[in-house]
């Protein structure tokens, strides 16, 4: 049979158009843009725990009985900036807490008067935390307030000093005696010396040791009460809505342009390796992406020292905490803590530190409890290996993910900034 | 002919060993999936087959993050409340190899068996074991509830 013959014939043409059509049906299947499968209604329940509309309402502090009131919010944001209440007159507590890095300050360990221990958190969204600090050394925001105020390295200050700032000052006397009632009369220079503290430096400590009880209790109030107007600030601090929540918002709404409009395919793939795959949202969740518990994740110690123990010495500490929520400066009738009170122990805590929120992670760089990694894909390269821990266990283990997925995770993360729900920056300019 | 039909009778009969095997497979497989994810345990008995407690949690349906009460009923297999027990509480997530977040207590004694555990807290989406020791006048005996987050 010749050739034409054979081109004619109806099988063998049925034949070759059969094999086209399966060639190009097989090529269309391989190179077609891979639609990410829909959600299914577990992932939904996820996105929408971590969704901004499910933050519960602020968590009530019945330790601070101004928590909630307008007037200490405004009293504690001018105190939040006021560099008065430092040991050398320039630092504030918005020098670290900087509004403009979601209140951080770009740098490994916070730098105020000298170095702090740790990287400088952010305050956003802090109320809803039982603990405060890297290793939840803290149980309220008002008792965390007070400890840069007299610290060394930080603000520098002292008690008695800080209470003449209140007693001094016309605007605040009025604002501070409308709240927590009249001030002391601090003008006796024998009763009160100019500065004092119970703190490691020797003429504050001397001066403070000289003071009669009744009196240190007096100063003590107002200083404890600073703590509590900034504590109300601080409680505004929340997140607004980010494009993650756009996002969230049109897959329970089931609206799939706003999906399109919101998140292009690599967030969503990175949203989906961060729910499942990534098992980030084991630690980070809810709906400010984080559990606010302690979790030892193998983050090498800062070059030069020994690793910080973490949560270990961090449950020592609060419990012993003069301001914890079990102290006289609490102002709660009953005392009731259950947080402090059922805190645990135990070795897991050894190097774990507070899993840290994620949203507006953009300009909170570098990262980690002392500022050891400084970009996320760093970050994300940390989780990918797990590698082992200096001290204690890592819990994390090796992702194992490729490059394009952890540039996909990058590409999520970067989704969760916002601007800040309300407006927090120097008093007066809003 | 009684040969034919006994040939006959062996290839239906190999034939239905085949299909019943061919349908026992996916059932095999299924039994094995249900055993790969256990049902959550509201109720356990103990050990040695002493006492059963269950658990109502006063945070209803259980959130994450949350710190929160439960009340254990503890009585014995024949279904008697029992008194004056020491009750610990313990447990974690056996996937990922970690302990509960708080150190929950027994704090009070509710009685009819009933036994006020303070501090539950879960910091975690997945399965949690809590182990509940139990010492009372018919002696210590441990189980095992589970609950899926």
């Amino acid at each position: 049979m010749s050739l034409a013959d054979r081109l004619t014939r109806p099988a063998f043409v049925a034949g070759v158009f059969g094999f086209a059509a399966l060639a190009s049906a097989t090529g269309w299947w391989l190179l077609r843009p891979s639609d990410p499968p829909p959600w299914t209604d577990g992932q939904i329940g996820l996105l929408r725990s971590l969704w901004i509309g499910s933050l519960p309402p602020l968590p009530p502090d019945p330790t601070n009985a101004v928590a909630d009131d307008p007037r200490a919010a405004g009293l504690g944001h001018t105190l939040f900036f006021d560099t008065r209440l430092s040991g050398n007159g320039r630092v504030a507590c918005a020098t670290c807490h900087q509004p403009e890095r979601r209140f951080t300050d770009g740098t490994p360990k916070g730098n105020a008067i000298g170095e702090s221990e740790r990287n400088t958190m952010s305050i956003v969204g802090a109320a809803y935390s039982p603990w405060l600090y890297w290793d939840g050394r803290k149980d309220s925001l008002w008792s965390q307030a007070l400890s840069p105020l007299e610290d060394s390295n930080e603000m520098g200050g002292n008690r008695v000093a800080q209470a003449r700032v209140i007693v001094d000052d016309p605007r605040y006397r009025a604002a501070y005696e409308a709240l927590f009632g009249p001030l002391p009369d601090l003008s006796d220079p024998l009763r009160f010396p100019a500065v004092g503290a119970p703190v490691h430096d020797a003429t504050l400590a001397a001066n403070w040791r000289s003071m009669a009880a009744e009196d240190q209790a007096l100063v003590t109030k107002v200083f404890v009460n600073i703590g509590k107007a900034i504590a109300a600030y601080e409680r505004l601090l929340i997140p607004s809505p980010s494009r993650f929540d756009a996002y969230a918002q049109a897959v329970l709404d089931e609206d799939p342009a706003a999906q399109q409009a919101a998140f292009n395919a690599n967030e969503v793939r990175g949203l989906r390796l961060f729910i499942g795959e990534a098992a980030c949202i084991q630690c980070h969740n809810g709906s400010l992406f984080t559990n606010n518990e302690f979790h030892n994740t193998g983050v090498l110690s800062f070059p030069g020292e020994v690793p910080d123990q973490g949560r270990i010495d961090g449950v020592r500490m609060v419990r012993n905490d003069p301001f914890n929520c079990r102290s006289d400066h609490s102002d709660d009738p009953n005392r009731s803590c259950p947080e402090l009170e059922f805190a645990r122990d135990g070795v897991e805590l050894i190097g774990a530190f507070r899993t840290p929120p994620l949203r507006n992670l953009e300009g909170t760089s570098p990262y980690m409890h002392k500022g050891q990694i400084s970009t996320l894909a760093e970050v994300l390269d940390h989780y990918n290996r797990a590698p082992l821990a200096m001290i204690g266990h890592n819990e994390a283990k090796p992702l194992n993910l490729n490059g394009r997925e952890l540039e996909q995770l990058e590409a999520f993360l970067e989704t969760l900034s916002a601007p800040l729900e309300t407006g927090a920056g120097q008093p007066g300019n809003q | 002919m009684a040969a034919d039909r006994s040939a006959a009778g062996k290839a239906v009969s190999n034939r239905l060993v085949v299909s019943l095997l061919l349908y026992l497979a996916p059932a095999l497989a299924l039994a094995a999936d249900r055993e790969l994810e256990p049902v959550d345990d509201s109720t356990c008995v103990t050990r040695s087959g002493v006492y059963r407690v269950s658990y109502t949690s006063d945070l209803d349906p259980i959130a994450i993050n949350r710190i929160h009460d439960w009340v254990l009923h503890v009585e014995t297999t024949q279904g008697e409340p029992v008194a004056g027990a020491e009750i610990t509480v313990g447990g974690g997530m056996p996937a990922h190899d970690h302990g509960l977040p708080t150190s929950p207590r027994q704090t009070e004694e509710l009685g009819n068996g009933d036994y006020l555990v303070e501090g539950m807290r879960f910091h975690m989406n997945g399965r949690w074991e809590i182990v509940v020791a139990v010492s009372a006048n018919a002696g210590r005996d441990t189980c095992v509830l589970s609950l899926t987050l």
